[in-house]
């Protein structure tokens, strides 16, 4: 990633100008040719740098009001085959290994689960459960109850 | 919504083109035109029923340290700690959650370094210990909501 690329970034992070010829529009900004922006971004999508370039819906205001954080103590030596599992089922958003911290904290897969309401999800959660089985030795269901704060990621100019 | 804004939703989660005139492309797939498309897409974000529409860009690959982290507040200290938390700037999002652990936010630096500087300086701020859980693999991040 070079200067470019971060201007780039940077004109496009707050979201892809709403104009026809978008990708001219971010041209015109960096400076650069609209055929360089669009050779940059296709690859910047091949290397993951662009997960993916789209519309973010706001779950709760298209009725799923109950995101739940399910987080499963799930056996080590399994955890890259469940992770895979449970990633692709088509109510998981985000699906992670993260670490321990015992005593306090026992469970190192996280999963967000999306329902309508609290009923929902947890049922959805029951389906992942059945999926890990015995590999799962406890889990849980962490609601949000107040957005402290959301900003989203941003780089600085 | 309507059932073209519902379309445009679904669409709009998949791959979009990167060409000349990608709107009008889109557009032809869901059988409208290129200024409906754009004029919906506009209300669909006044409306705050699409957060952003863009280039999802990937935290660490552009060099920087990323994190979820959480922490165990007693209830009447919880308002003192937010404030400290939020003013943080690298702090992007932040929940309270019904658990022990019962406050959880992602933080995104510039440099993988500066991720145990902010949150030591958390730690120092509050009193209180902030439980780092980067992730360790992904198994999956999009967004795959049909409405």
């Amino acid at each position: 990633m070079d200067a470019i690329d971060r201007a780039i970034i940077l004109a496009t992070q707050e979201g892809l100008p709403l104009v026809p010829q978008p990708y001219h529009a971010v041209a015109q900004q960096v400076g650069i040719t609209p055929a360089d922006v669009m050779a940059r971004m296709r690859v910047m999508l091949e290397d993951g740098v662009i997960r993916r370039i789209g519309a973010v819906p706001n779950h709760y205001a298209l009725g799923y009001k109950a995101n739940g954080m399910t987080v499963w103590d799930v056996a080590d030596q399994r955890i890259d085959e469940l992770g895979e599992l449970i990633g692709k089922l088509d109510f998981v958003s985000h699906c992670y290994q993260r670490p321990r911290h015992l005593p306090d904290w026992r469970y190192n897969l996280f999963a967000m689960v999306h329902g309508h309401d609290r009923a929902e999800t947890a049922q959805k959660a029951a389906l992942i459960a059945e999926l890990l089985g015995d590999a799962c030795r406890a889990h849980e269901i962490l609601y949000s109850t107040r957005i402290l704060k959301k900003t989203g990621l941003r780089i600085s100019g | 919504m309507d059932q073209l804004d519902r379309a445009i939703i679904n669409q709009l989660q998949g791959d979009f083109p990167v060409s000349d005139a990608p709107y009008a492309e889109v557009a032809q797939r869901l059988g409208t035109d290129e200024g409906e498309l754009l004029a919906r897409i506009k209300q669909l974000l006044a409306d705050k029923v699409l957060t952003r529409f863009g280039p999802m860009y990937h935290a660490e690959r552009l060099g920087g340290g990323l994190s979820l982290a959480a922490m165990k507040i007693p209830a009447e200290e919880f308002e003192r700690v937010a404030v400290i938390v939020n003013q943080m700037p690298e702090v992007a999002h932040n929940y309270a959650r019904d658990h022990a652990l019962n406050m959880w936010f992602v933080l995104a630096t510039e440099t993988p370094q500066g991720l145990p500087e902010v949150l030591e300086k958390i730690e120092h701020q509050t009193g209180y210990e902030v439980y780092n859980m980067p992730k360790i693999k992904e198994y999956f991040v999009e967004l795959k909501l049909q409405v």
